[in-house]
């Protein structure tokens, strides 16, 4: 059985004063797998993000469902942790107070959160900065922090919308190395939304491509490259062949993009 | 030499904050000393410390300084008590604001100095006309402001808190209320700088004590040495109660400037 199930999701959003209602996502469906590392890859305004806040619950489908475990999601919850492009660490919150939050919501006592928390921040490497407050923090440490934030809530799946976007083009390297690194050891659900190419092949077990507005499932690419996997990886042939195939896919969405709408 | 916006050495920051001060108190002792005006009308600046000095010996003014600043104090307290609550409840909940919102914007309005009188019909000259003063003057404008800042509480911090596990009483009290509580202490060390004008005014009119009486009592013997002490003994506390709140705030919401 799927561990989430993506039933003829499509969102349309309601014409801005009197205007045509304008679609941002054709009806989509996706199988995903129990542990399964997917990227959703396409260019800026396709609608991924949509279809991921969909998944997490921020957003009600215009048609369709979604079922994670079986069950239909109506709202958010904590069975579907989220880490976001923008730094969304709660800047009143230490790092440690961050990574606990969930736990706390759920109630569970202090002395068990504290080794939870211990815990992941270990698994993100950020051992000596629990005590920092986020703006304290380079890029890279509040976007780890946002990871261990969303795992030590232990979810059902991980969505990662886009949460590298942000960051120079060395850090973001290291961080999918941590995530990948983290996901191998730890198997997990993962949905990670992305418009970069590179970064949604060496992620990945499976590559979904969008077209552009209104999005929908262009292509369906499995990532056969071993694990674990290394930064040399992204040099080798397999990765450049599959490269090649999905600049050429991206290519034509971002340029029926450009043409059809305005600068 | 003056290039737009750079910036100044904090030393001469310092000397020219000063500079001012003197060259202000200069042209006063200047007009007053020099005889360029009626000395009826106002005192040179060593009369009115003469003045000042004697205030505060012979009359006990420091009685009247910590009744005013009592007052000042209490109604403040009071506005922020009533108005705190009820600006994070419209902030946060639509229909609470759809409900209250038009009401506090039109009462914003209106002037508190013009409810002196009916608050004297209702209350008498004492404390509490003092107190519902300053509550008139600042509620509903702790209210608004309050409502705003927790109304553009940061979306994504709300939804992260969502897919972390919050219901949405734990959204309001775990999120919107410390994401904006510096925003809050912060509009209450603006208000409590209006507090004293209000609780001037309300002594001016009607009152026996405090450091407005003091002044309108000057007026009537023309010494206006007094006056210009008491009106610098306000903005001297003014600054002084402005430092501490700055310097509470800073202790408790550290976060807010590392």
């Amino acid at each position: 059985m799927s561990k989430l199930l993506i039933e003829g999701v499509s969102r349309t959003f309601a014409g801005v004063r009197g205007g045509k209602p304008v679609q941002a996502l054709q009806p989509v469906d996706l199988a995903v797998a129990a542990n399964d590392f997917i990227t959703i890859l396409g260019p800026s305004g396709c609608g991924k993000s949509t279809l991921l806040r969909i998944v997490a619950g921020l957003e009600a489908p215009s048609t369709g469902r979604v079922l994670l475990d079986g069950k239909a999601v109506t709202r958010p919850g904590p069975d579907r942790g989220m880490v976001f492009q923008s730094y969304t660490l709660f800047p009143w919150l230490t790092v440690a107070e961050n990574i606990a939050f969930g736990l706390r919501e759920r109630g569970m006592p202090e002395r068990e959160r504290n080794e939870i928390v211990a815990s992941y921040v270990d698994l993100v490497g950020l051992k000596g900065f629990e005590n920092h407050w986020p703006k304290q923090l380079s890029g890279g440490m509040q976007q780890r922090t946002a990871i261990a934030r969303a795992l030590a809530n232990d979810p059902a799946i991980l969505l990662l919308d886009e949460p590298f976007g942000a960051l120079d083009n060395q850090t973001r390297g290291l961080m999918q190395e941590l995530l990948l690194g983290i996901w191998e050891r730890r198997k997990k659900t993962v949905l990670f939304v992305t418009h970069d190419i590179e970064e949604a092949i060496f992620m990945a077990s499976r590559v979904i491509v969008m077209t552009a507005r209104p999005g929908r499932i262009k292509s369906d690419v499995p990532v056969d490259l071993p694990h674990p996997r290394h930064y040399t990886l992204k040099t080798s042939p397999e990765f450049s062949t599959l490269k090649a195939r999905l600049t050429e896919d991206i290519r034509i969405e971002a340029m029926r993009t450009a043409q059809t709408q305005p600068a | 030499m003056l290039r737009p916006l750079h910036p100044v050495p904090p030393g001469a920051r310092t000397v020219l904050g000063i500079a001012f001060f003197m060259l202000f108190v200069a042209f006063w002792a200047w007009i007053t000393l020099g005889g360029h005006v009626n000395r009826i009308f106002l005192a040179d600046p060593l009369s009115m410390l003469r003045d000042g000095w004697r205030l505060l010996v012979e009359d006990r003014f420091w009685l009247d300084i910590l009744i005013t600043i009592w007052r000042v104090f209490g109604g403040f307290v009071l506005a922020s008590v009533i108005a705190v609550p009820l600006g994070i409840a419209m902030g946060a909940w639509k229909p609470v604001e759809a409900f209250l919102e038009p009401f506090v914007s039109f009462a914003r309005y209106l002037p508190a100095s013009a409810f002196i009188p009916l608050l004297i019909l209702w209350a008498g000259i004492g404390e509490l006309e003092k107190l519902l003063v300053i509550l008139v003057g600042s509620v509903f404008q702790i209210i608004l402001i309050i409502a705003v800042k927790v109304g553009s509480t940061r979306r994504d911090l709300v939804e992260a808190a969502y897919t972390l596990g919050a219901t949405d009483n734990g959204i309001v009290k775990r999120v919107i209320m410390p994401a904006n509580a510096p925003e809050i202490a912060e509009t209450l060390r603006l208000v409590l700088g209006w507090a004293w004008t209000y609780v001037i005014v309300a002594e001016l009119i009607g009152s026996s004590s405090g450091i407005g009486y003091m002044i309108i009592n000057s007026q009537s013997r023309l010494a206006t040495g007094q006056i210009i002490f008491g009106i610098i003994v306000i903005g001297l506390i003014g600054l002084l109660s402005d430092f501490a709140f700055k310097a509470l705030n800073r202790w408790l919401y550290p976060w807010s400037l590392a």
